[in-house]
């Protein structure tokens, strides 16, 4: 993993509905945070998507961004969820 | 990379099977606070506390927002209390002045409990060490978050039968102390056979001698992903079982290990250990005898409990060991009663007995725990339970222990309520026969021979 990276996974979980893609990368443009991966499935009728994000460059920190995020996928009707990448890696990887 | 469905896995086992670390724990040595004057002791230990301690709670609470896994206790270890008491405490009065100042430091820095009230007493009582645990009924009921452990026995040394009669009292006056609410005090109360020096977990925990100065510790948990995991082997073979708790013992860990980490970075204090439990609470689903039940038991004590709970434990440590640099402390199932619903059904249904939850603690950590036993047993059969214990870990070279709750003026077939972890539990029916005469003998059971084992 790139050391000059500090990544973060999104994830988004809810019901299904137009822009919500669009609602989080605008946030995260916003703010500065480059969108590296998309991966989205449809998990029993729900919306699941994946997002690996680099918060490098971030205006804000980890913490006000998980919550802004958090309030943001309350307004759309998801559940938003910010986490450092390390806890996946570290499950997942030897 | 990543990918979608590892992340979801992930963050099922935390939002749906109760994954957390159960505790990060605290080191200090107190044995640079050691002084002869009883205020200057109290002062010192609660500014060291204070200062070292000062970021734990902010920093848990932190790493739990980072990666949104649940850290669910923070908490401190002290050096055993009676060796820095010593020189300054002539009485049990003077240590519980000591136990006041470890509660009111830990209120300070907002850590749940504080464990280290500790006498270690495996071969013989100093008159500090006497003092000390003849404080303990006092102190555990005057504070709050304060916890108390005693080793009296261990493989190297025999077990202190001294210190085993006198613990039976104590244990008893601890119920008396704290009879108001269900006799509390003694789920704050251990005592050990080969305590280790670096467990993380409560009420058992303390900063052993031969520690580094501050150190993090941390206890992981995650019975439900276990029986989650088991749910889709059901019928397999053993080797797809065993395989099967390994692989998720190691992902659990590995969570441990990153938060052990993140800790010992963000305070700047060194990592010890990580703590391989499968730490059972109250919570449906968060249960070792569901495990057990999973595997194939109708309930936890059923025949087949002591092989079935044999591999589990042994699996957990397979899967542990490589997933973490450093491994200590307890590291095993817990099979406390209170705070283990599935637990708790077996003993209300009978399948569950205080003989087979002894022959359960050979195979696995730690002890009899967390169990309620009527409140008018006599002192020596506590004490002759305590030595039956004692006696397991001493010949099988392994940590056990004993916090039993004599619940005063409830008897068998009533509850106990203790709320939150602690949880409920059923009182127990004790054997009723005597062991006075064997308990009231003086002096040790000498160390047992390493060698001929059968």
């Amino acid at each position: 993993m790139e050391k000059n990276m500090d990544r973060t996974i999104i994830t988004v979980v809810g019901k299904d509905t137009v822009g919500i893609i669009a609602k989080v990368c605008t946030y995260l443009s916003e703010h500065h945070i480059n969108v590296l991966d998309i991966s989205q499935t449809i998990v029993q009728e729900f919306f699941n998507m994946m997002m690996i994000a680099d918060m490098k460059n971030s205006d804000k920190p980890f913490d006000q961004c998980a919550k802004d995020l958090e309030v943001l996928g309350e307004e759309i009707g998801v559940n938003i969820k910010c986490q450092r990448e390390e806890i996946f890696q570290r499950m997942h990887r030897i | 990379m990543i990918n979608i469905w590892e992340v979801n896995e992930t963050n099922k086992m935390i939002e749906q099977e109760n994954l957390d670390v159960r505790t990060i724990t605290l080191g200090i040595s107190l044995l640079d606070c050691i002084d002869s004057d009883l205020q200057r002791l109290n002062d010192k230990i609660y500014q060291k506390i204070t200062s070292v301690a000062a970021k734990l709670v902010e920093t848990g609470e932190e790493i739990e927002r980072n990666y949104c896994i649940p850290i669910v206790n923070k908490r401190i270890s002290v050096t055993p209390i009676a060796l820095v008491g010593q020189s300054a405490c002539r009485s049990a009065e003077d240590f519980v002045t000591v136990a006041r100042t470890l509660d009111r430091a830990a209120k300070a820095v907002g850590v749940n409990f504080i464990g280290g009230y500790s006498a270690l007493v495996s071969k013989g009582m100093t008159a500090g060490d006497e003092y000390l645990i003849r404080s303990i009924p006092q102190a555990l009921a005057e504070t709050e978050r304060v916890c108390s452990s005693v080793n009296v026995g261990s493989t190297k040394t025999g077990i202190d039968m001294d210190a085993v009669q006198l613990m039976g009292e104590i244990i008893l006056k601890t119920a008396e102390y704290t009879k108001e609410n269900d006799s509390l005090g003694c789920a704050k109360l251990v005592v050990f056979c080969n305590a280790p020096d670096d467990n993380p977990f409560m009420a058992g925990a303390f900063h052993g001698v031969t520690e580094a100065d501050s150190i993090i510790n941390v206890g992981v948990s995650g019975p439900g992903v276990v029986k989650k995991a088991l749910e889709q082997v059901r019928g397999e073979s053993f080797e797809v079982l065993c395989e099967t708790i390994k692989k998720t013992a190691f992902k659990i860990t590995r969570v441990g290990q990153l938060v052990a980490q993140e800790a010992s970075r963000r305070l700047g204090i060194p990592f010890g250990i990580i703590d391989l439990s499968l730490a059972p609470t109250p919570a449906v689903g968060d249960s070792v005898a569901e495990i057990l039940e999973e595997i194939g038991l109708e309930y936890a004590g059923a025949p087949g409990t002591t092989a079935a709970l044999a591999l589990l434990n042994d699996q957990v440590k397979k899967g542990g060991i490589m997933a973490s640099s450093y491994v200590g402390g307890l590291s095993g199932a817990f099979i406390p009663v209170s705070e283990d619903q599935g637990m708790i059904d077996a003993v209300e249904a009978g399948a569950l007995s205080l003989e087979k939850l002894e022959a359960m603690t050979c195979v696995c950590s730690v002890g009899l725990d967390m169990i309620a036993i009527p409140g008018e047993v006599p002192a020596s059969t506590v004490s002759g339970i305590i030595a039956d214990e004692m006696a397991i870990g001493m010949i099988n070279q392994k940590t056990t222990a004993v916090r039993l709750i004599p619940v005063i003026g409830k008897n068998i077939g009533e509850t106990v309520e203790f709320g939150g972890l602690l949880g409920h539990a059923p009182v127990m029916q004790v054997n009723r026969y005597g062991c006075e005469a064997f308990i009231n003998r003086k002096g040790r059971i000498p160390a047992p021979v390493h060698s001929f084992k059968n």
